[in-house]
């Protein structure tokens, strides 16, 4: 092509060739970042582990830029500052985690012993006690949300893949979960209070109200991941379910869900594990007692986020014991979500490729 | 503006998968080249060797050389970016990029480079490439279009014309028409009769027909047997492969297809 | 109903008709009517709990802006909700400014720079901050971060202080609208990785080829093909993100050392409380009407997230001409 735009000195035989840093660059410029920093901020008085690593990563990215601009072209210095972007926002990521789940683990472990798992706060002052009515209480109001959101979620779910042929009914429901995905949790925690305040008189505070409100959180939840899951299956499956007569109500029970249960039990247990450690909708709904209450109809209920909360916001005197519960409480708390995240993944992975 | 393609003991492997053996062969500089041969024999994935995007697969590496016009495109020191802009590449599919305009297409290859590049330039090289892809007169009135929007015989002409935009040295087309109706197909061919006086040019077909047709070399490449690896059966003059050719294998072939 | 219109069920008990087809047709339509009526129902059954969580929320808000101001609690509603409004905003918009960069790398390092082998684990281990309860995050930001960034935040002061953003005397504890943005930041950050990540795994093959084809690097190709591609997707992940952001109650309250102010200074101790927060601060020791006002905040804090929602599904319905799917 003979257009003035192009780059003549591409033209030549040697333009394959490109200059190259050697591979041990990267290494080499990272440390004598590091070592310029150190030295730097050692000499103004201000060293620190965090400030010699803030610096010598910011000098050793200009560094690299430069030596690589000069060397190899400005197009490959940005690829390599790309990379290293890249991989650095990573391990920036990496910290809050770590640092999260090691803290939480040290100081959680202090108190997370038989008597946390058998005492309840009742009549606890100072040392001592335990979450045993806080376990209940998740235990409760997560099942009786559970045992409200799925039935309504799965059967939403078939209406709209199997029955709603894109209607105005069907898409007027896709368009109201996705709102109902939206609201903050906080607000489903009002919607209860109030509602359970107009039945049962101003303040009424049950555990009943916790799980309607955990069930407004988790029905948009299980209607997703279920549609998702049943979209999944093949028409041919359906329709050669139909074809040998079969009526279109025991298609979907007897061929779709086996063949997408283990995606839809993951779902499930993945919108378990988002609304047990919901704090905010119980605050308001579920309110908060010291003792063990099993019955969810009558009187406050504590979840385990809230019994966290309180503890450590409101602490008695003195105050470690309450800190010491309130971080035993967190690290229950992990185990229980993480558990449950393990438990729905296995499943997945464990069932998915032979239920086809 | 055009370069000459040598391989010297060019071996292709993905991971342990062994999938091209010892291939030596030499492309002339503005003509024409077919590599022909059934499914899987190795073909696409010599073509791919020759501008180095076969490393992109993960896993995939090459043994040997691959010179072009004497520089090694697999030497150490070469930089596989470049290569790929002095050996353009065409696909089976066209897949020019859904988010651009027709002409921001065909600038693609131009942007990257040549950054400050005039509002006036760039109208220029936008008309000489598609004119060049023989596209023009279709798209004249709707650059500022979607690529995606075009039929899929004018999508593979845009795809051309970003490739010439960069002005390579060599154009690979890996199975160009498959995708495309014969009357595109048609429109294709008759672009690469007049890309053959500029650039070198390689073609990878199923069609035997359109070897013959757009072709002056052909390469014929076939398997062995199962699972082993795929060679270069025989090489020569297109009327000669396919009214004379040398090796048994490559006439079974050709008459089984011409039936 | 629309079942009628599906032709196998209508058709294949005829083939094979006999004396006994009468019973099996007529429990058939009765099976086949019970659960379409009842999957259908739990679908409206979705659209009424929705149209009751609006309906009380705004039947309970209305008090709160028609009653005399002499018997509000909290005083005026409008002057009482703006700087929770502009608090949760604020907060938020700085989480996202935090959060969606990081997140865009962290997927980008996670689809196109990581090991294939390895990827998948650092997937795992990024969804494992999903899972994090907020008032873990919320523990975790009072005593490790509000801490940690401290002398980060006298630096910034020091250093950047002619910046109105960073301008002010730093407060003590380090408990402030930065700090509460940063636990949000990596409380959205999962979401925002998860959806963009996978949104990037699949970009065509034919695409990326495309590119490298044309001499790009890797970082320009996954600006000429990646980015593009994946930019409905970023968008609605951001979106998603920016949501949760808005409506999180629990890290904010507890982070947060909240002041009734509007106000753009990152490091002092005068700092807007969000919505959220203020209701889960107030709401236990609300009483009469002041409780209606909480509600009405709620309400307010839901429109503002519907309002986001809304927009993110109006700019990816925008863009679809020029999107990746043809």
């Amino acid at each position: 092509m003979s257009t003035a735009v192009t780059t003549p000195q591409e033209a030549s035989a040697n333009s394959l060739i490109a200059g190259q840093l050697p591979k041990y660059t990267p290494w080499a410029t990272l440390l004598v970042s590091l070592g310029i920093a150190a030295g730097l901020l050692n000499s103004v008085g201000h060293f620190s582990i965090t400030a010699v690593a803030l610096s010598g990563i910011a000098l050793f990215l200009v560094g690299m830029f430069a030596l690589s601009s000069a060397v190899e072209g400005i197009r490959k210095a940005k690829d390599r500052l790309a990379r290293q972007m890249v991989s650095l926002f990573f391990l920036v990521a990496l910290i809050p985690l770590i640092s999260l789940i090691a803290g939480v683990a040290v100081r959680g472990s202090e108190r997370l012993d038989g008597k946390f798992f058998s005492y309840s706060m009742r009549n606890i002052v100072g040392e001592g006690g335990g979450a045993i009515h806080a376990v209940y209480g998740t235990l409760i109001i997560t099942g009786i949300a559970t045992l409200v959101s799925v039935p309504i979620g799965m059967l939403s779910a078939i209406f709209l893949v199997e029955y709603g042929r894109n209607g105005r009914l069907a898409r007027s429901i896709t368009f109201f979960v996705d709102v109902m995905t939206g609201i903050p949790s906080i607000v489903a925690g009002l919607f209860a209070y109030t509602v359970f305040s107009i039945l049962f008189g101003p303040g009424t505070k049950t555990g009943l109200a916790g799980a309607a409100a955990l069930s407004v959180l988790m029905i948009p939840t299980v209607v997703r991941s279920t549609e998702e899951m049943l979209r999944l299956v093949s028409n041919d499956l359906r329709e050669s379910a139909y074809a040998l007569g079969v009526p279109k109500w025991r298609t979907v029970l007897k061929v779709v869900l086996p063949t997408s249960i283990a995606g839809i039990i993951t779902g499930m247990i993945l919108a378990i594990a988002r609304v047990i450690g919901e704090t905010a909708p119980l605050l308001v709904t579920a309110g908060l007692t010291s003792s063990l209450n099993t019955n969810p109809i009558n009187g406050p209920m504590t979840t385990l986020p809230v019994f966290v909360y309180y503890s450590y916001v409101t602490p008695g005197i003195p105050q470690e014991p309450y800190y010491a519960r309130a971080w035993a409480g967190a690290l229950t708390l992990i185990l229980i979500v993480m558990g449950l995240n393990l438990i729905g993944r296995l499943v997945a992975w464990r069932f998915a490729p032979k239920s086809r | 503006m055009s370069k000459r393609i040598e391989t010297k003991n060019l071996d292709i492997y993905y991971g342990k998968f062994h999938a091209v053996q010892n291939v030596n062969m030499t492309i002339e500089p503005r003509s024409v080249t077919a590599f022909i041969g059934s499914s899987g024999c190795g073909k696409s994935t010599v073509l791919r060797a020759l501008n180095r995007m076969h490393e992109v697969i993960n896993g995939a590496y090459v043994k040997g050389e691959v010179l072009l016009d004497g520089v090694n495109l697999y030497d150490k020191k070469v930089d596989p970016v470049r290569v790929r802009r002095q050996v353009g590449m065409v696909f089976q599919k066209p897949n020019p990029f859904p988010t651009m305009s027709i002409k921001e297409n065909v600038l693609a290859g131009v942007r990257l480079n040549n950054a400050r590049i005039s509002g006036k330039q760039a109208d220029e090289l936008v008309e000489s490439s598609l004119k060049g892809a023989n596209l023009w007169n279709e798209v004249k009135d709707r650059l500022d279009n979607p690529g995606s929007g075009l039929s899929g015989g004018q999508q593979q002409r845009l795809v051309i014309a970003r490739a010439i935009a960069v002005s390579p040295e060599v154009i690979l087309m890996d199975e160009p028409c498959s995708a495309l109706d014969p009357i595109s197909t048609l429109a294709v061919e008759d672009l690469i009769q007049v890309l053959r006086d500029k650039y070198t040019v390689v073609i990878v077909t199923h069609n035997m027909q359109q070897a013959a047709r757009v072709s002056d070399v052909t390469a014929f490449f076939n398997l062995e047997a199962q699972g082993k690896p795929g060679q270069l059966i025989e090489m020569g003059p297109t009327d000669k492969i396919f009214s004379n050719p040398e090796e048994k294998s490559t006439e079974d072939y050709i008459t089984g297809r011409f039936g | 109903m629309s079942t009628t219109t599906q032709p196998s069920t209508g058709t294949a008990g005829g083939g094979s008709g006999d004396d006994h087809h009468e019973i099996i047709h007529s429990s058939k339509r009765f099976g086949e009517r019970l659960f379409t009526q009842l999957t259908k129902g739990s679908g409206i059954g979705i659209l009424v709990i929705l149209a009751a969580v609006a309906t009380f929320l705004v039947g309970l808000s209305i008090p709160a802006l028609t009653a005399d101001v002499k018997d509000l609690p909290y005083g005026n509603f409008w002057s009482y909700v703006a700087p929770f409004a502009f608090g949760t905003v604020w907060a938020a918009a700085l989480a996202m400014v935090m959060a969606v960069p990081v997140s865009l790398g962290i997927a980008l390092f996670i689809s196109h720079y990581a090991p294939k082998r390895m990827a998948q684990t650092l997937g795992y281990i990024i969804d494992l901050l999903a899972a994090v309860p907020s008032v873990v995050f919320g523990l975790w930001g009072i005593n490790t971060l509000a801490p940690a960034v401290r002398p980060l935040f006298l630096w910034l002061n020091e250093n950047l202080g002619w910046i109105p953003l960073f301008s002010g005397a730093v407060s003590g504890t380090g408990r402030t609208v930065l700090t509460a943005a940063i636990v949000l930041a990596v409380m959205v950050l999962p979401i925002i990785t998860a959806i963009t990540r996978e949104v990037f795994l699949q970009t065509p093959r034919l695409h990326e080829e495309a590119s490298l084809a044309l001499g790009a690097t890797k970082w320009e190709m996954i600006r000429q093909a990646v980015i593009p591609f994946g930019m409905p997707g970023i968008i609605s992940a951001s979106m998603l993100g920016l949501g949760r952001a808005l409506g999180e109650t629990m890290a904010v309250a507890m982070v947060l050392s909240p002041d009734d102010v509007i106000n753009f200074r990152v490091l002092t101790s005068q700092n807007p409380n969000t919505i959220a927060s203020n209701i889960a601060l107030s709401f236990p020791e609300a009483y009469g009407l002041g409780v209606n006002q909480l509600i009405a905040t709620g309400l307010v804090l839901f429109i503002i997230t519907l309002a986001v929602n809304m927009t993110a599904r109006w700019v990816i319905a925008r863009r679809s001409e020029f999107s990746g799917a043809n």
